[in-house]
């Protein structure tokens, strides 16, 4: 493990990823640098199939490039063993899926509660770091409904409780208002920016949508695996 | 506790589904008890044999009988301390399914040898006084009606002609494997008759039931009754009780594999319905197992809770079965009459049932398992529930 320190929290160097698909290669990113400073908030906006997701999932440490090195607050995740990784992963960073991805046996408080009970808290130290996230997500009068019984933008505001509940560094968000009405959707981006600019965190959000693209501080625009940026390209993204 | 929760509220989200499984898993452990104790009723004979008891037979075959002075010349063997006599009588009671088997025996000496058969004293008086008197177990009486006085007509087929007892004791078993579904009546009564009905076929002995002092020279015994007879007219072959009763076994024995053989079966079937249920829990599931793999969960914990679940579906219906088989048991046991002498659900059989339903368990789990853990988590986070 090599730890430098580092003004940006993620740095990213000459990554490159392909997929095999049917005994063909696939090029998806050609040799990415780029930095996301500590703080920030990162939008990705891009075509389908242009290599956004990919790179989330990079970022995050759920797939790993074929070349280069990406680093995570001075971390080379690429480097880490897969059992370090997931440590990894449960302490710094939070995700948020477009499908919520919430376990559908699990009541809203005990989704939250997950992530936690990998860490060594105990049960009233857990109980009250989750009533905190929901309170903050505006959800605690709904801490024992199961995610059935909760509509999809309440559904994505427990995903973000569970992202923020354990203090992580960073929040990767993959189309977090992909599937969410359009107050839905506002109120998610919302609270993202709220988790941005109150509490520092360092987000990193994959998105088709312009106007949640206008939430963040900076957009980059991958098309066939190549980055550029610029606030004209938040108009390309949308053409 | 999440992990637990987990699993609990995992095995119940498909109740239906889940219910099936069980129901099966139910259905082939109550078979698997069932069989295994079946086949364990046909070893009854033979587990209840006291070491220190042997049984001396016509060499040639069990149907051919042996002269009666051949009880003083065993008597006489170094060894050897009671010596007891008994013929298979086979008779038939109302109709031939109405099937129970029938000894006459030298009563004082037969009953001196096995304590296992436990009577009242009043009664077994009764019984060693009343030449015509008759002594069924308690299995047998509860099977007829039958009570002490009461009159025990049997149609002979071995030994011809109508026969009638009254019924003087009722024995129970020392221990619940004790066969307590015969009948015995005194051996001096066939003998007699026979003289007047049949005279060549007086003093003949079906068996001689041998007690020794010391169980651990029964082979050399043995060996000396039967030199006692060796080159007459008929020799003998004498065996520990044991092998007596295992003889019997082995002359149907493809039946008890066939029986062993279809118990296995039923398992193996189930292991594949079992496999096929976790297996399309395990598919479902996949985008959650890469979830909570993405929030830092270990494979090993994403295979633990299919395990879990697997073990929990597994244990349920095991158990269930398990409880059931004893009821089942024995209702087939009352409808089998005494076919099974001793239908009794074991202890070792059920640790097999438990065992198997464990194993199948364990069994299903493992592909399913292995693909949780494995599955790449950008690939399960596509999968479609």
């Amino acid at each position: 493990m090599s730890r430098r320190v580092s003004p940006s929290l993620i740095e990213v160097r000459n990554v490159s990823k392909s997929y095999r698909r049917g005994g063909q290669i696939v090029p998806v990113l050609h040799d990415l640098s780029f930095d996301v400073l500590r703080g920030d908030f990162l939008g990705l906006m891009g075509p389908s199939g242009s290599g956004k997701s990919t790179l989330l999932n990079l970022l995050a440490g759920i797939d790993q490039p074929d070349a280069g090195e990406i680093l995570v607050d001075g971390v080379d995740i690429t480097r880490l063993p897969e059992s370090d990784l997931a440590d990894w992963r449960a302490a710094a960073v939070g995700f948020v899926f477009q499908f919520y991805n919430l376990m559908p046996v699990l009541t809203a408080f005990e989704n939250v509660e997950l992530p936690l009970t990998l860490t060594p808290l105990s049960r009233r130290e857990r109980r009250e770091h989750v009533a905190a996230a929901l309170g903050l997500v505006g959800l605690t009068e709904r801490a024992e409904h199961y995610p059935s019984e909760l509509s999809g933008g309440q559904q994505q505001r427990v995903a973000i409780a569970r992202a923020l509940v354990t203090d992580p560094k960073l929040i990767v968000a993959d189309e977090p208002t992909g599937d969410l009405d359009r107050q839905s959707a506002a109120e998610v981006l919302s609270l993202l920016g709220q988790l941005n600019d109150q509490f520092g965190k360092t987000i990193v959000m994959v998105t088709h949508d312009r106007r949640a693209a206008e939430h963040a501080h900076a957009i980059k625009y991958l098309d066939k695996g190549e980055l550029s940026e610029g606030a004209d390209l938040l108009e390309r993204s949308v053409r | 506790m999440q992990f637990f929760k987990l699993i609990a509220r995992n095995a119940l989200r498909h109740k239906l589904r889940t219910g099936l499984t069980v129901l099966g898993l139910v259905i082939a452990v109550l078979s698997f008890g069932l069989l295994q104790t079946v086949v364990g009723a046909w070893y009854a004979g033979a587990n209840a044999a006291a070491p220190d008891r042997l049984v001396t037979r016509n060499a040639i075959s069990l149907v051919f009988p042996m002269p009666l002075h051949y009880r003083e010349k065993i008597r006489a063997v170094p060894g050897v301390r009671r010596v007891g006599t008994a013929n298979w009588f086979g008779g038939i009671y109302q109709d031939p399914k109405k099937f129970f088997p029938q000894f006459a025996v030298d009563a004082a000496q037969y009953f001196e040898m096995y304590p296992e058969y436990r009577f009242a004293e009043d009664e077994k008086r009764a019984f060693l006084r009343d030449r015509r008197g008759a002594v069924v177990g308690r299995k047998l009486a509860e099977t007829y009606g039958f009570r002490v006085g009461d009159m025990l007509p049997l149609r002979g087929t071995i030994f011809p002609g109508d026969w009638s007892f009254t019924v003087r004791a009722i024995y129970d078993g020392a221990e619940a494997r004790t066969d307590t579904s015969q009948m015995f009546f005194h051996w001096d009564y066939l003998n007699e008759t026979m003289k007047r009905r049949v005279p060549r076929r007086a003093d003949q002995v079906g068996v001689f039931v041998v007690q020794i002092a010391e169980p651990a020279r029964a082979a050399e015994i043995s060996q000396a009754i039967d030199a006692q007879f060796r080159n007459s007219a008929a020799e003998t072959l004498t065996e520990t009780e044991k092998a007596f009763q295992l003889g019997f076994v082995a002359m149907t024995e493809a039946i008890v594999v066939g029986i062993r053989v279809v118990s296995f079966v039923v398992v193996f079937i189930i292991l594949a319905v079992m496999a096929n249920t976790m297996a399309m829990t395990a598919r479902e599931r996949l985008s959650e197992y890469a979830t909570l793999k993405a929030l830092g969960f270990a494979p090993g914990y994403v295979a633990a809770l299919v395990l879990g679940e697997s073990l929990a579906i597994a244990a349920a219906g095991g158990l269930i079965g398990i409880a059931c088989t004893f009821p089942v048991a024995a209702w087939f046991g009352t409808q089998t009459g005494t076919l099974f002498p001793v239908l009794q659900v074991s202890a070792s059989t059920t640790a097999m049932q438990l065992g198997a339903a464990l194993a199948v368990g364990v069994a299903a789990a493992l592909l399913p398992g292995r693909r949780a853990a494995r599955v790449r988590i950008v690939d399960g986070l596509r999968a479609i529930g």
